[in-house]
């Protein structure tokens, strides 16, 4: 997949100081959201840190307290009619109607969007519901469906028509391991036909695998937002399991490396080996020529791994540890 | 099937204002909005619940010209409901009988159900944000859902009427018709007057199903915006047959419902017709722009 170039400045989703109260609550806080043309977006954040009201605010379901919104380039709310037709959403979760099947639920729907033609409202409907893998299930009533499967009729919703931007909020929540990974895989292919998607969640590892931007979100607040590298903790990180702890400190510190004995978070078992780490600058040394230093100062080394930049230690330094990350 | 295709101007690269303004399908077709129409039309009447509304409607003539018909004793002139004395003669008025009786209760039960969940009960099911997002607009959705309620509000006239003139015709004579002025009028003449009275029930509905919608507006509990037209249509005809708030009865929207007597007449009288339509679109203009109101600038949050 090559990710198309864009022009500086082009977004598909702007928001300047973008506030929403509910009476004395503020939900959002003057957020500056920049989500660029092309890109997988992930929008990051614990329960009830606003995403979801950013995201009504944005499709014009709530109105904005102050600041303002701009869709595709155009202004929110006031060019809500001519923007919303290339945008699918799921807000929310999904829902449809218990009393109707899959596919006519998303007939119905789609009979809401007037610049969707009729004539070949049949024929995107089943090529949407193939989309999602529900095209057996097509004739069932939503009521009986499960929850996964209202979460991927929801996704197929937003795929009616051609859209140019995707706004999906939480899409793989109630998911099955292998529904996850189906979504993903949609989502790529998606961003691969040049469809910038918007994706909410409170899942990191969700966002690590399919986003090239994210943003987060905490207490309604827009804590920082770039590209993934860019959002990465600036380091990685050497890590030697051995007995020899003081040796490899010293060999390390002797490669130029500030090493240390990490204090375990959960206790070791007593008598297992101790781990030591040290921060990769910039400029990293071969791995192989760590090793080899430590085996040749007679260091026993039971254990070697590089750990690249996580985004997760960067959202729990910005969220704190109550965030529920890889959850 | 490639105008299916999820097409991606995208990968052009061109800045969004750039772009020809009618390069994607973003434009409304003409004839697209009615789409929506038909299909609120169409789920209305595919839904379970509707039918039962309109199957306990059609119960009711049912109920009166079975239960005529099996009495030993004629219906005397003045004890029942008016028109149950002439059912023996003329199974037509089994239909007027019906409608006499459900018009109180029966009639505003069944359209407040479903005026009252117009919006509220999209709101429930969370379908709501999905047809704003689609998007249907929110002044098009009002009047599609208005246009649904009243609909109905035809659906369940003609449905007493129906039943009434087939048990009227299964169970007694029908010939022509004598009127209330005495002259009579052929059989099918007849029908037209039945269908008459059943546009000027509907009519008479018109107002109470904007005050559902107005009611729908403003919850997202359906059976809130149910409970409370229904209420309302009970407590304007508490109070319109209260004499010390006379002032007050013309404009209650109520105070028509029972007049189609006139219409059953010769010459047709339309002066109530007339009044009532009158009140009605009062009642329209003044709810209809308070569901406006109201639904313009909601926060759509469930």
């Amino acid at each position: 997949m090559t990710p198309p170039t864009w022009a500086a400045g082009d977004l598909a989703i702007e928001t300047r100081a973008l506030t929403k109260r509910f009476g004395q609550q503020t939900a959002v806080n003057a957020i500056d959201l920049a989500v660029p043309m092309g890109s997988v977006f992930g929008f990051l954040g614990p329960n009830g840190s606003g995403k979801t009201t950013s995201i009504r605010v944005m499709l014009g379901l709530a109105a904005a307290t102050s600041g303002d919104v701009s869709l595709l380039g155009e202004s929110m709310p006031g060019r809500l009619a001519r923007v919303l037709p290339q945008v699918g959403a799921l807000v929310e979760g999904p829902a449809f109607y218990p009393f109707l099947s899959g596919a006519a639920n998303l007939r119905r729907l789609d009979t809401a969007d007037r610049a969707a033609p009729g004539r070949t409202r049949r024929a995107r409907v089943d090529r949407a519901l193939d989309r999602v893998g529900l095209s057996n299930a097509a004739g069932k009533k939503v009521s009986a469906y499960s929850l996964g499967m209202k979460q991927r009729l929801g996704i197929a919703n937003a795929l009616l028509m051609p859209r140019r931007l995707l706004v999906l909020d939480e899409p793989t929540n109630g998911l099955d391991p292998q529904g996850t990974r189906e979504v993903r895989a949609l989502v790529r292919s998606l961003a691969g036909e040049g469809t910038t998607v918007f994706v909410s969640s409170h899942l990191l590892a969700e966002v690590e695998h399919m986003c090239t931007h994210a943003a987060i979100m905490s207490a309604g607040r827009l804590l920082v937002q770039g590209t993934l590298d860019e959002l990465r903790a600036g380091e990685s990180r050497v890590r030697v399991r051995t007995p020899d702890a003081d040796a490899a400190i010293r060999v390390l510190a002797a490669a130029g490396l500030t090493a240390g004995l990490e204090t375990p978070e959960v206790p070791a078992r007593p008598g297992a080996d101790p781990w030591v780490s040290a921060p990769l600058d910039a400029d990293p040394q071969p791995a192989e020529a760590l090793v080899a230093a430590l085996v040749a100062a007679g260091v026993r080394v039971r254990g070697f791994q590089i750990d690249d930049a996580s985004l997760e230690e960067r959202f729990v330094a910005l969220t704190g540890e109550g965030f529920d990350v890889v959850r | 099937m490639s105008s299916v295709e999820p097409v991606l101007p995208a990968a052009e690269a061109t800045p969004a204002d750039a772009r020809p303004a009618d390069a994607r399908p973003t434009e409304a077709r003409p004839g697209g909005a009615w789409a929506l129409l038909v299909s609120e039309l169409t789920v209305l009447f595919r839904r379970r619940r509707t039918w039962a509304l309109l199957l306990a409607l059609a119960a009711i003539p049912v109920l009166i010209a079975v239960a005529v018909r099996l009495s030993s004793q004629e219906p005397t002139p003045g004890r029942g409901p008016p028109f149950l004395d002439q059912v023996t003669q003329n199974g037509l008025f089994v239909a007027f009988t019906g409608l006499i009786v459900s018009i109180p209760l029966f009639l505003p039960l069944t359209v407040g159900v479903v005026a009252g969940d117009t919006i509220a009960g999209e709101a429930s099911l969370g379908t709501l944000r999905y047809l704003l997002v689609a998007p249907a607009g929110r002044v098009w959705l009002l009047v599609v859902k208005y246009v649904g309620a009243a609909v109905f509000c035809l659906a369940a006239t003609l449905t007493v009427v129906t039943a009434g003139v087939l048990s009227g015709l299964a169970l007694f004579p029908v010939g022509p018709l004598t009127l209330l002025s005495g002259d009579t009028i052929s059989l099918g003449e007849s029908f037209l007057r039945a269908l008459l009275i059943a546009g000027y029930v509907t009519v008479s509905l018109l107002g109470l199903s904007m005050i559902g919608l107005f009611f729908s507006t403003l919850t997202v509990v359906p059976v809130g915006a149910m409970a409370a037209t229904i209420v309302l249509s009970v407590v304007a005809q508490v109070l319109d047959s209260l004499p010390q708030l006379e002032w007050l009865h013309p404009w209650l929207f109520s105070h028509y419902w029972l007049d189609f007597a006139d219409l059953l007449r010769q010459p047709v009288d339309v002066t109530s017709f007339g009044a009532n339509a009158l009140l009605q679109g009062g009642y329209l203009l003044v709810f209809g722009a308070l569901a406006y109101g109201r639904f313009m600038t909601k926060d759509i949050l469930s």
